[in-house]
Protein backbone atom coordinates (compact mmCIF):
# COMPACT_ATOMS: atom_id res chain seq x y z
CA UNK A 1 0.00 0.00 0.00
CA UNK A 2 1.07 3.53 -0.81
CA UNK A 3 -0.04 6.67 0.66
CA UNK A 4 -0.88 9.88 -1.44
CA UNK A 5 -2.30 13.04 -0.96
CA UNK A 6 -5.12 13.97 -3.63
CA UNK A 7 -6.65 17.15 -3.30
CA UNK A 8 -5.54 17.43 -0.27
CA UNK A 9 -6.84 14.14 1.15
CA UNK A 10 -5.01 10.96 2.04
CA UNK A 11 -5.66 7.82 0.24
CA UNK A 12 -4.18 4.30 0.50
CA UNK A 13 -3.82 2.93 -2.76
CA UNK A 14 -2.32 -0.85 -3.69
CA UNK A 15 -0.71 -1.43 -7.10
CA UNK A 16 -0.69 1.78 -8.33
CA UNK A 17 2.65 3.14 -9.79
CA UNK A 18 2.52 5.65 -12.33
CA UNK A 19 0.35 8.60 -13.12
CA UNK A 20 -2.26 7.12 -15.52
CA UNK A 21 -2.32 4.02 -13.50
CA UNK A 22 -3.68 5.76 -10.61
CA UNK A 23 -6.36 7.72 -13.09
CA UNK A 24 -7.54 4.54 -13.76
CA UNK A 25 -7.61 3.11 -10.07
CA UNK A 26 -10.12 6.49 -9.77
CA UNK A 27 -12.35 6.58 -12.54
CA UNK A 28 -11.16 9.51 -13.99
CA UNK A 29 -11.62 10.22 -17.93
CA UNK A 30 -7.78 11.13 -18.32
CA UNK A 31 -8.48 13.39 -21.26
CA UNK A 32 -9.77 16.51 -19.60
CA UNK A 33 -8.32 16.54 -16.38
CA UNK A 34 -4.65 18.16 -15.85
CA UNK A 35 -2.35 16.08 -13.03
CA UNK A 36 0.05 17.97 -10.94
CA UNK A 37 2.69 16.39 -8.28
CA UNK A 38 4.63 18.07 -6.12
CA UNK A 39 3.60 21.20 -8.01
CA UNK A 40 4.89 19.78 -11.22
CA UNK A 41 2.79 19.05 -14.12
CA UNK A 42 3.02 16.01 -15.39
CA UNK A 43 2.50 16.27 -19.67
CA UNK A 44 -0.17 13.61 -20.78
CA UNK A 45 2.28 11.97 -22.81
CA UNK A 46 4.33 11.68 -19.60
CA UNK A 47 1.36 10.08 -17.61
CA UNK A 48 2.33 6.15 -18.18
CA UNK A 49 5.75 6.96 -17.19
CA UNK A 50 5.71 9.30 -14.34
CA UNK A 51 6.18 7.32 -11.39
CA UNK A 52 4.50 8.05 -7.83
CA UNK A 53 6.54 7.53 -4.60
CA UNK A 54 4.92 7.76 -0.68
CA UNK A 55 3.40 10.50 0.43
CA UNK A 56 3.26 12.34 -3.07
CA UNK A 57 1.07 15.26 -2.98
CA UNK A 58 -0.80 15.40 -6.51
CA UNK A 59 -3.32 17.79 -7.45
CA UNK A 60 -5.93 16.13 -10.48
CA UNK A 61 -8.26 19.39 -11.80
CA UNK A 62 -10.75 19.76 -14.25
CA UNK A 63 -13.38 22.26 -15.63
CA UNK A 64 -16.73 23.43 -13.99
CA UNK A 65 -19.15 26.30 -15.20
CA UNK A 66 -17.48 29.97 -14.42
CA UNK A 67 -17.60 33.24 -16.06
CA UNK B 1 -22.02 42.32 -44.60
CA UNK B 2 -19.45 39.78 -45.41
CA UNK B 3 -17.56 38.43 -43.06
CA UNK B 4 -17.39 40.86 -40.33
CA UNK B 5 -15.08 39.03 -37.69
CA UNK B 6 -12.07 39.61 -35.38
CA UNK B 7 -8.99 37.61 -33.97
CA UNK B 8 -7.83 36.61 -31.64
CA UNK B 9 -3.97 35.03 -31.38
CA UNK B 10 -4.39 33.33 -34.83
CA UNK B 11 -7.64 32.49 -35.03
CA UNK B 12 -10.92 34.07 -36.33
CA UNK B 13 -14.36 34.78 -34.75
CA UNK B 14 -17.78 35.60 -36.08
CA UNK B 15 -19.19 35.75 -33.05
CA UNK B 16 -18.75 38.92 -30.66
CA UNK B 17 -20.40 37.40 -27.63
CA UNK B 18 -18.20 35.50 -25.45
CA UNK B 19 -20.41 33.72 -22.50
CA UNK B 20 -19.93 32.08 -19.39
CA UNK B 21 -20.74 28.83 -18.04
CA UNK B 22 -21.69 29.69 -14.16
CA UNK B 23 -24.64 29.35 -12.47
CA UNK B 24 -26.91 27.81 -14.38
CA UNK B 25 -30.25 25.57 -12.83
CA UNK B 26 -28.54 22.34 -15.44
CA UNK B 27 -26.28 21.20 -17.48
CA UNK B 28 -28.99 21.33 -19.76
CA UNK B 29 -29.86 24.69 -19.37
CA UNK B 30 -26.25 26.09 -19.70
CA UNK B 31 -26.47 24.11 -23.20
CA UNK B 32 -29.38 25.60 -25.04
CA UNK B 33 -28.16 29.23 -23.23
CA UNK B 34 -24.99 28.62 -25.38
CA UNK B 35 -26.60 27.46 -28.27
CA UNK B 36 -29.28 30.38 -28.36
CA UNK B 37 -26.55 32.94 -27.96
CA UNK B 38 -24.80 31.73 -30.91
CA UNK B 39 -21.13 32.04 -29.06
CA UNK B 40 -17.87 30.58 -30.12
CA UNK B 41 -15.93 30.72 -27.32
CA UNK B 42 -17.09 30.00 -23.97
CA UNK B 43 -15.81 30.93 -20.19
CA UNK B 44 -15.17 28.02 -17.75
CA UNK B 45 -13.50 27.72 -14.46
CA UNK B 46 -10.42 24.99 -13.02
CA UNK B 47 -11.41 23.39 -10.23
CA UNK B 48 -10.13 20.04 -8.41
CA UNK B 49 -11.86 17.16 -9.64
CA UNK B 50 -14.63 15.23 -7.02
CA UNK B 51 -13.24 11.78 -7.06
CA UNK B 52 -17.08 10.89 -6.78
CA UNK B 53 -17.42 11.44 -10.24
CA UNK B 54 -19.92 14.14 -11.09
CA UNK B 55 -21.22 14.79 -14.52
CA UNK B 56 -18.56 17.51 -16.73
CA UNK B 57 -19.33 20.92 -17.53
CA UNK B 58 -17.60 19.77 -20.86
CA UNK B 59 -20.97 17.70 -21.91
CA UNK B 60 -22.56 21.09 -22.30
CA UNK B 61 -20.63 22.83 -24.67
CA UNK B 62 -21.39 22.14 -28.22
CA UNK B 63 -19.63 20.73 -30.65
CA UNK B 64 -16.91 23.43 -31.97
CA UNK B 65 -16.92 25.99 -29.39
CA UNK B 66 -14.04 26.92 -28.12
CA UNK B 67 -12.96 26.78 -24.21
CA UNK B 68 -11.73 30.01 -22.61
CA UNK B 69 -10.66 28.60 -19.48
CA UNK B 70 -10.27 31.34 -16.57
CA UNK B 71 -7.93 32.07 -13.53
CA UNK B 72 -11.35 32.96 -11.36
CA UNK B 73 -10.53 32.42 -7.74
CA UNK B 74 -6.48 33.38 -7.71
CA UNK B 75 -5.61 36.34 -5.83
CA UNK B 76 -2.08 36.19 -6.48
CA UNK B 77 0.32 36.33 -10.02
CA UNK B 78 1.64 33.05 -9.09
CA UNK B 79 -2.09 31.16 -8.27
CA UNK B 80 -3.12 32.71 -11.50
CA UNK B 81 -0.15 31.16 -13.86
CA UNK B 82 -0.15 27.97 -12.00
CA UNK B 83 -3.95 27.69 -12.84
CA UNK B 84 -3.29 28.90 -16.14
CA UNK B 85 -0.87 25.93 -17.10
CA UNK B 86 -3.45 23.58 -15.24
CA UNK B 87 -6.04 24.98 -17.72
CA UNK B 88 -3.66 24.25 -20.46
CA UNK B 89 -3.02 20.91 -19.69
CA UNK B 90 -6.30 20.07 -19.04
CA UNK B 91 -8.03 22.00 -21.85
CA UNK B 92 -5.08 21.24 -24.51
CA UNK B 93 -5.87 25.17 -25.09
CA UNK B 94 -3.59 28.43 -25.29
CA UNK B 95 -6.45 30.40 -24.31
CA UNK B 96 -6.61 32.12 -21.03
CA UNK B 97 -8.68 34.54 -19.25
CA UNK B 98 -6.28 36.14 -16.73
CA UNK B 99 -8.35 36.79 -13.46
CA UNK B 100 -6.44 38.03 -10.52
CA UNK B 101 -8.75 39.78 -7.98
CA UNK B 102 -7.42 42.22 -5.45
CA UNK B 103 -10.95 42.65 -3.02
CA UNK B 104 -13.43 39.73 -2.19
CA UNK B 105 -15.93 42.57 -1.99
CA UNK B 106 -16.04 43.92 -5.50
CA UNK B 107 -13.67 41.38 -7.69
CA UNK B 108 -12.13 44.38 -9.26
CA UNK B 109 -8.47 43.35 -10.28
CA UNK B 110 -5.52 43.53 -8.61
CA UNK B 111 -3.58 45.15 -11.58
CA UNK B 112 -0.01 45.58 -10.91
CA UNK B 113 -0.53 40.82 -10.53
CA UNK B 114 -2.56 40.96 -13.68
CA UNK B 115 -0.11 43.02 -15.41
CA UNK B 116 3.07 40.21 -13.67
CA UNK B 117 1.13 37.35 -14.70
CA UNK B 118 0.11 38.20 -18.19
CA UNK B 119 4.40 38.66 -19.03
CA UNK B 120 4.95 35.21 -17.66
CA UNK B 121 1.87 33.33 -19.44
CA UNK B 122 2.91 35.58 -23.00
CA UNK B 123 6.50 34.63 -22.30
CA UNK B 124 4.54 30.58 -21.72
CA UNK B 125 2.97 31.07 -25.66
CA UNK B 126 -0.20 31.48 -24.33
CA UNK B 127 -3.17 33.85 -25.83
CA UNK B 128 -3.33 35.83 -22.90
CA UNK B 129 -7.20 37.66 -22.46
CA UNK B 130 -6.78 39.70 -18.90
CA UNK B 131 -9.77 40.94 -17.19
CA UNK B 132 -8.75 44.58 -15.79
CA UNK B 133 -10.45 47.76 -14.78
CA UNK B 134 -11.55 50.33 -17.28
CA UNK B 135 -8.40 52.13 -16.80
CA UNK B 136 -6.81 53.43 -20.34
CA UNK B 137 -3.46 52.78 -19.12
CA UNK B 138 -3.24 49.64 -18.22
CA UNK B 139 -4.79 48.78 -21.22
CA UNK B 140 -1.89 49.81 -23.29
CA UNK B 141 0.72 48.18 -20.66
CA UNK B 142 -1.91 44.75 -21.44
CA UNK B 143 -1.27 45.18 -25.27
CA UNK B 144 2.60 46.25 -25.23
CA UNK B 145 2.82 43.12 -23.41
CA UNK B 146 1.62 40.90 -26.23
CA UNK B 147 -1.56 40.33 -24.58
CA UNK B 148 -4.22 39.13 -27.80
CA UNK B 149 -7.13 40.82 -26.25
CA UNK B 150 -7.84 43.41 -23.44
CA UNK B 151 -11.06 42.98 -21.43
CA UNK B 152 -11.87 45.87 -19.50
CA UNK B 153 -15.19 45.51 -17.31
CA UNK B 154 -18.15 47.60 -17.89
CA UNK B 155 -19.54 47.32 -14.00
CA UNK B 156 -18.27 45.55 -11.20
CA UNK B 157 -18.90 41.08 -11.59
CA UNK B 158 -22.60 39.58 -11.81
CA UNK B 159 -23.74 43.55 -10.56
CA UNK B 160 -25.58 44.17 -14.10
CA UNK B 161 -25.19 47.72 -13.54
CA UNK B 162 -24.69 48.01 -17.40
CA UNK B 163 -21.85 50.51 -19.52
CA UNK B 164 -20.75 52.89 -16.43
CA UNK B 165 -17.94 54.64 -18.28
CA UNK B 166 -18.60 54.50 -21.56
CA UNK B 167 -15.58 57.70 -22.20
CA UNK B 168 -13.02 55.40 -20.54
CA UNK B 169 -14.33 52.88 -22.84
CA UNK B 170 -13.88 54.80 -25.86
CA UNK B 171 -10.80 56.44 -24.84
CA UNK B 172 -9.55 52.44 -24.53
CA UNK B 173 -10.89 51.69 -27.71
CA UNK B 174 -9.31 54.44 -29.84
CA UNK B 175 -5.85 53.33 -28.53
CA UNK B 176 -6.40 49.91 -29.05
CA UNK B 177 -4.23 47.62 -31.25
CA UNK B 178 -5.73 44.01 -30.09
CA UNK B 179 -9.54 43.96 -29.69
CA UNK B 180 -10.95 45.42 -26.55
CA UNK B 181 -13.50 42.57 -24.96
CA UNK B 182 -15.85 44.00 -22.47
CA UNK B 183 -15.91 41.85 -19.77
CA UNK B 184 -18.36 41.81 -16.71
CA UNK B 185 -21.30 44.15 -15.96
CA UNK B 186 -24.17 43.85 -18.89
CA UNK B 187 -27.44 42.67 -17.18
CA UNK B 188 -29.76 43.11 -20.25
CA UNK B 189 -29.34 43.77 -24.16
CA UNK B 190 -29.21 47.20 -24.62
CA UNK B 191 -26.14 47.20 -22.48
CA UNK B 192 -24.50 44.97 -24.48
CA UNK B 193 -25.55 47.02 -27.85
CA UNK B 194 -24.36 50.22 -26.14
CA UNK B 195 -20.93 48.13 -25.58
CA UNK B 196 -20.89 47.60 -29.25
CA UNK B 197 -21.89 51.11 -30.47
CA UNK B 198 -18.73 52.23 -28.10
CA UNK B 199 -16.44 50.21 -31.11
CA UNK B 200 -15.75 47.51 -28.65
CA UNK B 201 -15.25 44.16 -30.60
CA UNK B 202 -16.76 41.76 -28.16
CA UNK B 203 -18.85 41.26 -24.88
CA UNK B 204 -17.95 38.84 -22.60
CA UNK B 205 -20.89 38.43 -19.96
CA UNK B 206 -22.21 34.98 -17.76
CA UNK B 207 -24.72 36.52 -15.11
CA UNK B 208 -26.23 38.90 -17.35
CA UNK B 209 -27.93 35.54 -19.43
CA UNK B 210 -27.72 32.97 -16.19
CA UNK B 211 -29.26 35.52 -13.96
CA UNK B 212 -32.49 36.37 -15.84
CA UNK B 213 -35.89 34.39 -15.43
CA UNK B 214 -35.57 32.64 -18.52
CA UNK B 215 -31.91 32.67 -19.58
CA UNK B 216 -32.36 31.09 -22.63
CA UNK B 217 -34.29 33.68 -23.93
CA UNK B 218 -32.01 36.23 -23.02
CA UNK B 219 -29.47 34.70 -24.29
CA UNK B 220 -30.77 35.22 -27.62
CA UNK B 221 -31.68 38.42 -26.90
CA UNK B 222 -27.99 39.27 -26.09
CA UNK B 223 -27.01 37.68 -29.39
CA UNK B 224 -29.50 40.21 -31.63
CA UNK B 225 -28.06 43.63 -29.12
CA UNK B 226 -24.64 42.61 -30.12
CA UNK B 227 -25.70 42.09 -33.44
CA UNK B 228 -27.71 45.30 -33.46
CA UNK B 229 -25.10 47.66 -31.66
CA UNK B 230 -22.17 46.11 -33.79
CA UNK B 231 -24.17 46.97 -37.28
CA UNK B 232 -24.82 50.40 -35.57
CA UNK B 233 -21.03 50.92 -35.02
CA UNK B 234 -20.18 49.94 -38.27
CA UNK B 235 -22.93 52.62 -39.64
CA UNK B 236 -21.68 55.32 -38.29
CA UNK B 237 -24.25 56.94 -36.23
CA UNK B 238 -25.94 60.63 -36.62
CA UNK B 239 -24.55 63.51 -34.89
CA UNK B 240 -26.38 64.70 -32.23
CA UNK B 241 -27.99 68.28 -32.27
CA UNK B 242 -29.77 69.77 -29.65
CA UNK B 243 -32.92 71.51 -31.92
CA UNK B 244 -35.05 69.92 -34.27
CA UNK B 245 -34.38 69.43 -38.43
CA UNK B 246 -37.46 68.32 -40.03
CA UNK B 247 -37.73 64.65 -41.87
CA UNK B 248 -40.27 65.87 -44.50
CA UNK B 249 -39.54 68.54 -47.11
CA UNK B 250 -40.80 71.87 -46.62
CA UNK B 251 -40.90 72.09 -50.31
CA UNK B 252 -44.86 71.75 -51.72
CA UNK B 253 -46.37 72.50 -48.53
CA UNK B 254 -50.00 74.04 -49.02
CA UNK B 255 -50.64 77.40 -48.59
Amino acid sequence: MMNLIINGEELQVADVLSVSELLEHLKLDGKRVAVEVNLEIVRREARSSFALHENDKIEIVSFIGGG
Amino acid sequence: MTQDTFKLGDREFRSRLLVGTGKYASLEETREAILASGAEIVTVAVRRVSLSGEDSILKAIPEGVSLLPNTAGCYTADEAIRTARLAREAGMTEFVKLEVIGDKKTLFPDIPATIEAAKQLVDEGFTVLPYVTDDPVTALRLQDIGCAAVMPLAAPIGSGLGIKNPYNLRIIIEQARVPIIVDAGVGTASDAAIAMELGCDAVLMNTGIAAAKKPILMAEAMREGITAGRKAYLSGRMGKKLYATASSPLDGLID
